[in-house]
């Protein structure tokens, strides 16, 4: 009897918070005061971060292998940032817009990729992310094209704290709508649909047969992901005031991934760790070695592959047992 | 030696589950030769034959994961032929998998709450934790119980010895309450030494589910079946209790006669 309840209990409350949650929350607080001239990359950290966490959503946790997220990540840049350099400046509104035109596309282009798997799937993403890519490039007149978007003008948020050069609005914007997404996720993931994407992850075929409809449940995480991606790339678009092809390219979807697997893949918080790990030592290898720095991000990930499956997160749980 | 009689002994209402001509040809492999099989309610009923004779396809093409080139499939006496695999299962149609099918990283309170909840219709809430699901978890809880796998609830399955997986796969079908439950190679892979668990616990599944067993180990068959089918190069050899099978001359030269000879 002490056996069934003990169980029963901790499976029970798996989904309750655990103090060392508040640990990125603490760190990015102390970042803020302790680094008041790292502002501005915080905020692009914490923006990242989102976009990594959206990425988690369907590699970590559905099993979907994308290599074309920076489509939802640039879609939502962009439609902030056309938004904001046409008149319409209100930040708020900027995000969800962007937001609701990534979901968009996450679902239009779900329905059609998420019908195949693995390499297929892969290249299919890729191929989304391309023809985003282009269509920006080739829409110039709208997007600024190869030089980029310019002439954005972001309004106070809510008409009461401006963004100033030294990046304290931005960081702080970021880093609330980071904690408001990063709460969303988390309700998602403990959720009984959430624990259904892991046993797709796990075993499709079995979920198939236990009567789970499985090519919904990738679709509306797909689309949810997606959402949150756009988030991310209209956060960044805000607070850099300026929109460039990359955020559409193969290397930022590249990149995220590079980033979470760093951290942990479908964890939650590998996102937290992987890139601002990533981010600042790219920073800072890209001061010292100019040249040189990818070379020792590719030394980083290497090191990562061999000693730290299953990332940094991977990695102290290993050590903890 | 007259063969025993291919009909099934004639029953009051629908079968539990039944196929009509069913086929299903590969090119010019035909894996289902016009398959018509009843499965009696409460039945224990058992599935042989040699490898390549059709049975797990037989599987496949009753629970919906393979479409049929012809016939029907009925359960409870409604077709479902139409059906997806997942509205089959709402049917009340489970199988199990030849080489486990689990949530291997999972734990095995998760791997039967995954299955339950679905059952439930749950698996769609967003909004609530699964954790606060207690009723789905506690009838996971109880599932594990009677097949003595409490101790193991917490630890991921595939931390765990095979034969305690092999009942694993059996609990996650269990988890949708089924009305017909295949067994495909229940103890396959099972140490023969531990064989016996997973024929305790198929021996006291439920009356009331009509249970079809595919196997190759006869020990097992014709300890836990009331009936068998021989099934050879898809299509049924023959039919009967298990006394007339074990005698047939035609049964014993396709299969029972091959294992001898090991």
């Amino acid at each position: 009897m002490r056996v069934r309840h003990a169980a029963l209990d901790i499976f029970s409350r798996r989904h309750r918070y655990h103090p060392l949650e508040a640990l990125p929350w603490a760190a990015a607080v102390a970042a803020y005061v302790v680094f008041p001239s790292y502002l501005p990359l915080g905020a692009q950290i914490l923006a990242t971060i989102l976009f990594a966490l959206s990425a988690d959503l369907v590699l970590g946790y559905a099993g979907i292998v994308t290599l074309g997220h920076a489509a939802f990540f640039g879609t939502g840049a962009y439609t902030a940032g056309i938004l904001e350099a046409n008149g319409w400046g209100e930040p708020i509104t900027g995000l969800l817009a962007g937001a609701l035109a990534a979901a968009l596309i996450g679902l239009v282009s779900g329905l059609v990729v998420l019908r195949t798997t693995g390499l297929t799937l892969l290249m299919q993403t890729l191929v989304v992310a391309t023809l985003l890519y282009e269509t920006a490039n080739k829409a110039s007149s709208i997007t600024g094209g190869d030089d980029g978007l310019q002439g954005m003008v972001v309004w106070p948020i809510f008409g009461l704290f401006r963004f100033d050069m030294f990046g304290r609005t931005a960081y702080v914007y970021c880093l609330v709508v980071l904690f408001v997404c990063w709460w969303v996720a988390r309700h998602i993931v403990h959720s009984p649909f959430g624990r259904s994407l892991t046993g797709i992850r796990e075993n499709v075929l079995r979920m198939h047969a236990i009567g789970a409809p499985v090519v919904r449940r990738r679709l509306v995480i797909y689309t949810i992901s997606a959402g949150f991606a756009g988030i991310a790339g209209a956060l960044i678009a805000q607070t850099t005031q300026f929109v460039g092809l990359t955020t559409l390219s193969l290397e930022r979807s590249g990149g995220v991934l590079i980033m979470l697997i760093i951290g942990g893949v479908g964890r939650l918080y590998g996102a937290f760790i992987g890139v601002p790990l990533y981010m600042i030592a790219q920073n800072r290898f890209s001061e010292i070695e100019p040249v040189y720095w990818y070379f020792w991000i590719g030394l980083l990930m290497v090191i990562v592959v061999v000693f730290a499956r299953g990332g940094v997160l991977g990695l102290l749980d290993r050590l903890r047992r | 030696m007259t063969p025993p009689a291919q009909a099934p002994p004639p029953q009051d209402g629908p079968a539990a589950l039944e196929t009509r001509g069913l086929c299903k040809s590969f090119g010019a492999l035909q894996v289902a030769a016009s398959i018509d099989f009843r499965l009696e309610r409460g039945a224990r009923h058992a599935l042989i034959g040699p490898n390549g004779a059709g049975k797990t396809s037989f599987v496949n093409l009753v629970t919906g994961a393979l479409p049929p080139s012809a016939g029907r499939i009925l359960v409870d006496g409604a077709d479902v032929t139409d059906l997806t695999q997942a509205a089959r299962v709402k049917r009340g149609l489970a199988r199990t998998f030849q080489i486990n099918a689990l949530f291997r990283r999972l734990s095995a309170l998760e791997n039967v709450t995954l299955a339950i909840a679905e059952r439930e219709g749950v698996a769609d809430d967003v909004l609530r934790p699964a954790g606060r699901h207690r009723r789905v978890i506690e009838e996971g809880f109880a599932l594990l119980e009677t097949l003595g796998l409490a101790d193991d609830a917490l630890n991921p399955v595939n931390t765990l010895a095979y034969g305690r997986q092999r009942l694993i796969e059996i609990a996650v079908a269990l988890g949708l309450a089924p009305k017909v439950l295949l067994l495909d190679e229940p103890a396959a892979g099972v140490p023969s030494s531990e064989t016996g668990l997973v024929a305790d616990v198929v021996e006291r599944l439920p009356a009331d589910i009509a249970v079809l067993i595919i196997d190759h180990d006869m020990d097992l068959v014709f300890r836990l079946a009331r009936r068998i089918t021989v099934m050879v190069e898809g299509r049924i050899l023959v039919e009967g209790p298990p006394e007339a099978i074990a005698g047939d001359p035609r049964v014993r030269q396709v299969y029972l006669g091959e294992r001898a000879h090991r």
